[in-house]
């Protein structure tokens, strides 16, 4: 029965661009996009609450590889090299990070995004002499919708698993607390580092997968900072410990934000900034744990 | 048999020696207390057999293994459990997930069921069965003090180290906590435990092991070494007659 509902809900949404039109297909590929970010980035965060804000750092990255290498090499094995790229870039943060607590930690992957940002256009600018470059990639809309679908869906079975495994449980004690992890016997910087990589890894096949859709690619587009925001504050949303809180937060969100742009380009941020504080004091753990709460509450107030 | 070797152990911070070339042995099945007026050293000893931070100079071995060096959850994992001075629970976890903790991630390395039944038998032992199931940050003071040595126990451990776990308890919550701990001590664990509750220690420890400013001072026999004048100048004082 667990499985059946998610089954069913994946099937109906791989059947969907039948019936979309063009801007629909891209809007759902917009949806799946971020629910695949949100997901993956609670996978590290969620548990441990470290707040990374170095999604664009990766997502960015992914979509560079793909700029890179698209002519050069085979398409599966290009989305490859990215996975590459993301997991050794992943290690290398972490290594270098993951000592940090708290408020350091934000602000060093909120710094690693500009950091990799300007060592490309750098790069670019120095060595190579071009700041764009284009994707020229025989991939459909569709193809696009349906490969970051099957990463979203990926990365939500992924979570369930780690939720059950010893993995999870060891991140949700260093989210309590790090000294009583260490003296429970749980290896804290190996713990952590290998839920960041796994997050980070998907983080940067999902810049790969979506980056066709920019067609034209300098690092100001895909290093946007918008989108490390627009993925913490959709997992805090639904509630980033939870399993399908990711996708609760990210699906409405994004549609909201999508409406907005439309229609209100210019106060636009101004919205997702009231948003963000909303959630943050409203909601801390997320509409899940809100609703939780409020059916237990009602259940007191009956008894 | 000895369990626990210290020798010549040191832990400076900056200019303070805050552990000062204290050397002792602790045997098998034995229960010591460790004293001290406030600032003298205890905990830091304790975070030092822990691991909790590197010794500036000296060894600890527990058996045959060395525990200097290493990583707290290896020192974990090589039999050392301990409780905190501030009391620390996991507050978004039950008290089942609390204690399955070391279970789980400890020697033994249970999972599944037999981690559930190690954490079953760890929260019977402190008179918190039954409430498996209840998120650990909904607990009163005292029930979080039985937790965490719920916890402890839970990691099977050769080695306890009970940092003040008797302080700020009522009366009746003492006489509780006291017949708890001595009826570990008839299970073979060997226990060190820093306490500043003379009642306690009068009742639980037959040695006792005395700091002050960093330096071991006094190592023996309970009555004698609270008799002390040496230790009654350091610390003791009026308190060593309560």
């Amino acid at each position: 029965m667990r499985f059946i509902l998610p089954l069913a809900g994946l099937a109906a949404l791989a059947v969907m661009p039948m019936w979309l039109s063009e801007y629909g297909l891209g809007l759902m590929i917009g949806l799946v996009t971020y629910v695949t970010l949100a997901s993956a980035w609670a996978l590290f965060s969620g548990h441990t609450r470290y707040i990374s804000l170095a999604t664009a750092a990766f997502y960015g990255t992914g979509a560079y590889v793909v700029a890179v290498l698209n002519e050069v090499l085979p398409y599966p094995l290009v989305l490859l090299s990215a996975a590459g790229v993301g997991l050794a870039m992943a290690l290398v943060v972490g290594l270098s990070t993951l000592r940090l607590a708290g408020i350091y930690f934000v602000i060093f992957t909120f710094g690693l995004a500009e950091l990799v940002r300007q060592l490309i256009t750098w790069y670019e600018v120095n060595v190579t002499g071009t700041l764009g470059r284009y994707i020229f990639l025989d991939v459909t809309a569709r193809g696009i919708y349906w490969q970051m679908l099957a990463l979203g869906a990926a990365t939500i079975a992924l979570t369930a698993w780690v939720h059950r495994s010893r993995l999870g449980l060891a991140l949700r004690v260093v989210g309590d607390d790090e000294v009583v992890a260490a003296h429970s016997g749980i290896p804290l910087a190996r713990t952590k580092l290998v839920a960041f990589a796994l997050s980070a890894t998907i983080l940067t096949v999902a810049g790969a997968i979506a980056s066709p859709r920019y067609v034209y690619v300098e690092p100001a587009i895909v290093f946007n900072p918008t989108v490390s925001f627009l993925t913490v504050i959709m997992a805090l949303l639904g509630g980033a410990n939870r399993l399908w809180g990711p996708v609760l937060g990210a699906a409405p969100l994004f549609l909201v934000f999508e409406y907005l742009s439309v229609h209100f380009p210019d106060t636009y941020p101004i919205f997702l900034g009231l948003l963000f504080i909303a959630v943050v004091f409203l909601l801390p753990d997320g509409v899940l744990a809100g609703i939780e709460k409020l059916r237990a509450r009602r259940r007191e107030a009956r008894s | 048999m000895t369990l626990l070797r210290v020798k010549a152990l040191a832990k400076s911070f900056g200019g303070l020696r805050a552990v000062d070339d204290v050397s002792f042995t602790v045997a098998e099945g034995e229960i010591v207390g460790l004293l001290g007026p406030n600032g003298s050293g205890k905990t830091t000893l304790i975070n030092l057999v822990s691991g909790a931070f590197p010794a500036t100079a000296g060894t600890v071995r527990l058996g045959d293994v060395t525990l200097t060096g290493q990583r707290a959850d290896r020192i974990a994992r090589a039999g050392v459990a301990r409780t905190f001075q501030l009391v620390r629970i996991l507050p978004s976890l039950t008290l089942e997930e609390n204690v399955m903790i070391p279970a789980v991630f400890g020697a033994r390395a249970h999972w599944g069921a037999a981690a559930r039944e190690v954490a079953a038998r760890a929260l019977e032992q402190v008179g918190l069965a039954g409430r498996a199931g209840v998120t650990a940050g909904e607990l009163t003071y005292i029930d979080q003090k039985r937790l965490e040595l719920a916890r402890a126990l839970a990691a099977e451990p050769r080695l306890l180290l009970l940092d003040e776990w008797l302080a700020g308890l009522n009366p009746t919550e003492l006489a509780e906590g006291i017949a708890l701990i001595r009826a570990l001590t008839g299970s073979g664990i060997t226990i060190v435990m820093v306490e500043h509750i003379m009642e306690a220690v009068r009742a639980l420890c037959p040695r006792v092991l005395v700091m002050n400013s960093g330096k071991l001072i006094a190592d023996g026999e309970t009555g004698t070494v609270l008799a002390d004048p040496q230790v009654i100048a350091a610390y003791l004082g009026e308190v060593s007659d309560a």
